[in-house]
């Protein structure tokens, strides 16, 4: 069978090396244009993961960016093993894969000539995750801003809170909400970017408490997931439900922005800080 | 005891493991607030409402007296049979239930009245009216909210502690927890359904998450075991009632002593210290 295995994964990763299917219309779109679309399907503009890096390139000026708490990485203060193994082996594993040491990239620069600290968060490491080393990185962030007396941006990608560090990832709630409270006193400008998705304990922290809540179009954006509020109710749910379209209609979020679009928004609400 | 897995759970717990903490935090005679509102606090006065939507009966607040210092009380409010609990949806707030509560604290805080909030419910409730009425902003409101709170808040975990439903209510300045209490970040069976795929293996899961008070004290999440009598606080209401209120007053003397500005940055730092991290990449 040796034969037919190797053919089957040599066409496979071709496919896959090739093409990129839309989660959203299930459509193939070849990878150099979704990539050259920012990651969004040309054909039903589905926002797909774009990690941190990209990002930051799409959103800054030239040469602007600056990063900052770059060696902040998690710990397994738990020792958690579940049934594929320990929570050190599979962040120690993350990290080669992505070259990130955490699920977040923080630092400064500035978006059209306005400076701002960033904090974008990364499907890529641990399905974008809040862990202890997350909170602080954003923590980091949001006082450096409090600080510097610099606006605040997170964009957050993220399936909630790191099971794997149990209460103390729930703490972080508290922890960047803190840090969140300190730029509200100081009348620091905060904007939250939601990307799809942005669900559970990161939704019901800093991402739901920006001054001004943009979405990316299609984000599914939601407290609890899916099939727990289905199991709940024993109905099925909306198409649209939990989704940034249901969140703007519902009063949760201040515009849906395409991302190509987002670095001159972004500019234009911070021009209307009189600073 | 050993689990599904074949693993030894531990027993650290004063010979328990964390599965039968478990199990006790959700005894269905365990006392809840109703009967600490009985037992500790005096002159309650029920106050409904958040002003926007509704009230939630999952919470419930109003003012009250514990030994003759006047309080805010706010806790999850689940019920003793199948008929109150489905009026007070077992403990699990709407986003209602989280505005009642900030309402609630603002009120305290602009009469200088201290806040003593009481944690016990499985999660917020999820629903598809929680959801579109904001279910997440609410709890990420509340959070943000009680960092600057400008008088002294005790939070008591006197059953589940379950995850952001819980915290909604729970950023306080000192958090006691009772010793058969649970706080997490899910439910055992919640998360050994999607890391084991297979939620009866809640007892590793309850194992591995460090749910249990002993648990967080060691982590400094809490700051206090408030010991039950005997095989837990069903056993004993009166005694469990006494220790959770001479807990209170004890704690409630050390904040009063303290500045706002101190109040404020004990729990500022209380927060921000929350988690390890490593600093070498």
């Amino acid at each position: 069978m040796a034969w037919f295995t190797k053919s089957e994964e040599k066409k496979k990763n071709t496919r896959e090396n090739l093409w990129v299917q839309c989660k959203n219309c299930y459509s193939h779109i070849y990878k150099s244009e979704w990539e050259t679309n920012l990651n969004v399907c040309p054909n039903c503009n589905f926002h797909g993961n774009i990690n941190s890096w990209d990002r930051i390139e799409l959103l800054f000026d030239k040469n602007t960016f600056k990063e900052l708490h770059a060696n902040i990485s998690p710990v397994d203060t738990l020792k958690f093993v579940d049934l594929k193994g320990s929570y050190q082996d599979k962040f120690e594993a993350n990290k080669k894969k992505s070259g990130l040491s955490e699920a977040v990239v923080t630092g400064y620069g500035k978006i059209n000539n306005y400076k701002v600290v960033t904090a974008i968060m990364d499907f890529r490491f641990l399905g974008g995750s809040l862990g202890s080393a997350t909170g602080e990185k954003i923590l980091r962030a949001a006082n450096y801003a409090h600080d510097k007396n610099i606006p605040l941006i997170i964009f957050s990608e993220s399936g909630g809170a790191r099971m794997q560090e149990g209460v103390l990832s729930l703490m972080q709630m508290a922890k960047t909400c803190n840090g969140i409270a300190k730029l509200n006193k100081k009348n620091i400008p905060y904007i939250s970017v939601l990307a799809n998705p942005t669900t559970g304990g990161v939704t019901a922290s800093y991402a739901m408490m920006g001054d001004i809540n943009i979405a990316e179009p299609y984000a599914v954006i939601g407290f609890a997931g899916r099939r727990v509020i289905e199991q709940t109710i024993g109905e099925k749910l909306p198409e649209d439900f939990q989704t940034a379209e249901y969140l703007l209609k519902h009063g949760f979020i201040d515009s849906i922005v395409n991302r190509k679009d987002l670095k001159n928004y972004i500019s234009n609400v911070l021009s209307f800080y009189n600073r | 005891m050993s689990s599904k897995s074949g693993k030894n759970l531990t027993k650290n717990n004063n010979g328990k493991t964390a599965w039968e903490i478990v199990k006790i935090s959700r005894h269905p005679n365990r006392p809840l607030l109703q009967d600490y509102l009985e037992l500790v606090f005096e002159n309650f006065i029920e106050l409904h409402g958040d002003r926007y939507f509704a009230d939630d009966p999952a919470v419930v607040g109003g003012f009250a007296e514990i030994a003759g210092e006047k309080v805010m009380l706010i806790g999850h409010n689940k019920g003793k049979n199948t008929k109150e609990n489905i009026e007070r949806n077992f403990g699990m707030a709407k986003p209602e239930g989280y505005r009642k509560a900030l309402r609630l604290m603002r009120l305290a805080e602009r009469f200088n009245i201290p806040i003593i909030t009481i944690i016990d419910t499985p999660g917020a409730f999820p629903g598809i009216e929680a959801e579109e009425r904001g279910q997440a902003e609410s709890i990420a409101k509340n959070i943000t909210e009680m960092a600057k709170i400008e008088v002294p808040i005790i939070s008591v975990v006197i059953g589940e502690g379950g995850s952001g439903g819980a915290l909604g209510i729970g950023v306080g300045n000192t958090i006691l927890m009772l010793s058969n209490a649970i706080y997490s970040v899910i439910s055992p069976e919640g998360c050994a359904s999607i890391l084991w795929r297979d939620s009866s293996y809640a007892p590793d899961a309850a194992d591995a998450l460090n749910l249990t008070a002993k648990s967080l004290l060691k982590l400094e999440v809490i700051d206090e075991i408030i010991n039950e009598p005997g095989d837990g606080a069903h056993t004993d209401y009166n005694k469990t009632a006494e220790e959770v209120k001479n807990s209170i007053i004890k704690n409630l003397k050390l904040l009063k002593n303290l500045s706002v500005n101190k109040l404020l940055d004990k729990r500022d730092e209380k927060y921000s210290n929350m988690g390890d991290f490593s600093t070498k990449g």
